[in-house]
């Protein structure tokens, strides 16, 4: 998973690069300025999903899988959230801003990037819906400690990717 | 799975129908199978990418010829450099690897045997896509097209303007799938070597082959990624009207170039190092010594793999980069040539009064030190910025990068194959017909890139089609194309050779070299579970402890 990661970040490092190097770069409008609001509330709920899938890991290795699957549960609300907003900054964006990927280089760069972490984000949503499922039926048991473990490894890399994200196109970007 | 196919081995091969046969190998998640199928699958590309070679050197063998058009030229050097590099040298080298660690360092598999399977099947089906396009290159409309962007595809030739159809969206595509099987093998190659080891088998003890392809595999995490980072952009430029490499509304055709090569240039030392590997484990075994400067040869090759992460720019001094920049990169590529030079007096000194062996593995290891040798000084003198003004874009630099693939890589990897072939058929290969091929192959390899140098410093531009008569660039591309003939026929009598010994080649039994590492301590070829038990090392040369009992390495180590 450690290799998977370093691979990942290496795909991110590409994506950040070519948005920083294409920051005011763009020949027409709207600018990140005109657009952007800070998603403070979506931020807050992602970065406290890598809180509540620890204690889920941690939950789980004491052998308590009821404990596990309500902060699992936990984490997969939050990061659907985060999800929804994000879809509803990219709708009102298209439609009432009129930015898309054709627009400008910003466009192309804001989707292409935040599209990127959003698709890790949908990614790891599945494999923890799944495990809830996996939960209710009650197939996990303490011995899967080590794959949630595992999993929650990839989680915290999205939350930390997002960190490196938000910096880029909510902070320096604007 | 080993369960099960310890059963099946009790059935005798002819009774199982060829379905079932077929469907084993289809199916198999066996390191052994899978390497296999990925060292054919790569024989099968390099016979295709030779035959799209010889179409180009027949094409320049005389001023204005008229053997193919421009368009098809474009095409089949777009299809040779790709093919050659993507679905010949990465997947031979990962075959190799998959095949060989897990022996070597006394495992039973690869640590994630399926995604090994996964692996394989992307990039075999990366190289289908790739060649899929002579049919569906065009879309919907009339006959298909090759990519012909040439394979590093700058921009803007790829945008939707310039490359009509869908030629290059295969190109993408393809190296998009082989790409995420390439992160895959890298994966499985570190989770393989840092956990599987057998008990004694300490990271300093490990074999050179498996240290080698540790490095390979970080390599191949970090560099193949920015590719498929760049493929994913390109994609978007295409289909979604993004705007990254599209100079009109801001773009950067350069940061394509950047992109592009920040994968290229460690790509071709994923590509190299594999090959030391090689001749690491050949040139000591037939020198009967071993190795000289272990634990330089690990820092050297890790040494390689950081600095190889920041010389990309050498390929792109002509863009007009600051003369700081520039700065940077001559000296980190005159700095990487270093641990290369160590690399070479430690083979040298391997050799250096042993009893040597010239058998045919031997023979290509020696043509490998001198070639490469002399491909690292092309290579210093074009990392040197002014020179590489000169020359840039010419046939010097073709000359010089295929005597890196070539004179390097792929004589290593033809001892390699006559190396292991009785260890992976259980038959010798015939010493005849090596020979034979050993020398067709040096003598095409020296009249084509030897001679090769010489227009390109007399100013001949790589990438064309054809040439002016009275320039002087005669005699010289008439040599260069008569040498690729010699080498094609090499190759036929290696194909020959592979197949001939299949059948008729004499039993080669566990160990025909008298070697040292573990892979040579099981039957040829190797049963499906590897070892019935589980060794246990000591040295760096477990076999020969085995063999030496009253004098073993470990007292000494």
């Amino acid at each position: 998973m450690f290799s998977l990661i370093g691979a990942e970040s290496a795909i991110f490092t590409i994506f950040v690069v070519a948005y920083i190097f294409y920051i005011g770069k763009s020949v027409a409008g709207p600018t990140p300025q005109d657009v952007l609001e800070l998603p403070i509330f979506s931020t807050i709920c992602l970065l406290s999903s890598s809180l509540t899938i620890h204690l889920a890991v941690r939950a789980l290795q004491r052998a308590s899988v009821g404990v596990f699957g309500l902060w699992w549960f936990v984490t997969l609300a939050l990061g659907t959230i985060f999800l929804v907003s994000t879809g509803r900054e990219w709708h009102h964006l298209i439609y009432d801003k009129g930015l898309t990927v054709s627009t400008n280089l910003f466009g192309t760069t804001y989707y292409s990037l935040v599209g990127l972490h959003a698709f890790h984000v949908t990614v790891g949503l599945l494999l923890i819906a799944l495990a809830t499922i996996f939960t209710l039926f009650g197939k996990v048991k303490p011995e899967h400690s080590e794959r949630a473990e595992v999993f929650s490894l990839y989680w915290h890399f999205v939350d930390v990717v997002w960190v490196i994200v938000f910096t880029v196109v909510y902070l320096i970007g604007r | 799975m080993s369960s099960e196919s310890i059963v099946l081995g009790t059935v005798s091969e002819s009774a199982r129908s060829i379905g079932e046969r077929l469907h084993e190998w289809v199916t198999t998640v066996d390191h052994k199978r899978l390497g296999i199928l990925y060292i054919l699958y790569a024989l099968f590309f390099l016979v295709v990418a030779g035959i799209e070679a010889v179409i180009m050197r027949i094409q320049l063998i005389v001023p204005h010829n008229h053997f193919v058009s421009p368009q098809v030229f474009n095409r089949m050097m777009t299809m040779h450099g790709t093919t050659m590099i993507f679905f010949m040298v990465m997947p031979i080298l990962f075959g190799f690897g998959t095949y060989l660690i897990p022996l070597m360092i006394g495992a039973r598999d690869m640590a994630f045997p399926r995604l090994n399977a996964f692996s394989f099947w992307m990039t075999a089906f990366g190289g289908l896509l790739l060649y899929f396009s002579f049919i569906g290159g065009n879309g919907l409309y009339g006959a298909g097209t090759a990519p012909d962007v040439g394979w590093w595809a700058y921009a803007p030739l790829t945008a939707r303007a310039f490359s009509l159809g869908h030629s290059t969206d295969f190109w993408t595509l393809a190296l998009l799938t082989s790409g995420v099987g390439s992160v895959g093998t890298g994966v499985n190659f570190i989770a393989t070597i840092l956990c599987m080891r057998c008990p004694g088998m300490t990271l300093g003890k490990m074999p050179l082959l498996a240290w080698l392809n540790l490095v390979v595999g970080g390599m191949v995490i970090f560099c193949i990624s920015p590719l498929t980072a760049a493929q994913i952009m390109l994609l978007i430029d295409r289909y979604l009207g993004g705007h990254f490499f599209d100079t009109q509304a801001g773009g950067s055709a350069v940061l394509w170039m950047h992109f592009f090569w920040i994968f290229g240039h460690p790509e071709v030392y994923i590509l190299v190092v594999p090959a030391f590997a090689f001749v690491s484990e050949i040139v000591p075994v037939f020198s009967r010594k071993p190795i000289f400067g272990y634990p330089i040869m690990v820092a050297a090759t890790i040494a390689i793999g950081f600095i190889s992460f920041s010389v990309w720019a050498h390929h792109m001094f002509t863009v007009g980069m600051s003369s700081y920049g520039n700065s940077f990169f001559v000296f980190t590529t005159v700095a990487i040539a270093v641990p290369t030079g160590i690399k070479i007096f430690n083979w040298l000194g391997t050799m250096w009064g042993g009893k040597i062996q010239l058998r045919v593995p031997m023979l290509f290891c020696i043509g490998f030190l001198f070639q490469f040798l002399i491909a690292g000084l092309t290579g210093i003198m074009l990392g040197t910025a002014p020179f590489n003004w000169q020359l840039s874009g010419s046939y010097f630099v073709v000359a010089h990068f295929h005597y890196v693939i070539v004179g390097g890589i792929v004589f290593s990897l033809f001892g390699a194959f006559y190396y292991w072939y009785p260890k992976m058929t259980g038959r010798m290969y015939n010493e005849t017909l090596g020979k034979w091929h050993f020398w067709l192959f040096i003598i095409g390899f020296h009249l084509t890139f030897d001679f090769m140098h010489i227009p390109g410093i007399l100013g001949m531009p790589r990438r064309i089609y054809t040439y002016e008569p009275g320039r002087g660039w005669e005699i010289w591309n008439l040599i260069v194309t008569i040498g690729a003939f010699f080498q094609a026929a090499g190759i036929l009598v290696f194909v020959v050779n592979l197949l001939w010994s299949l059948r008729k080649g004499e039993p080669a039994g566990n160990d025909p070299w008298d070697a040292w590492t573990l892979e040579w301590s099981t039957s040829s070829p190797p049963p499906d579970y590897d070892f019935a038990t589980t060794p246990v090392v000591r040295s760096r040369r477990p076999l020969w402890d085995l063999k030496h009992p009253e004098d073993p390495d470990w007292k000494y180590e």
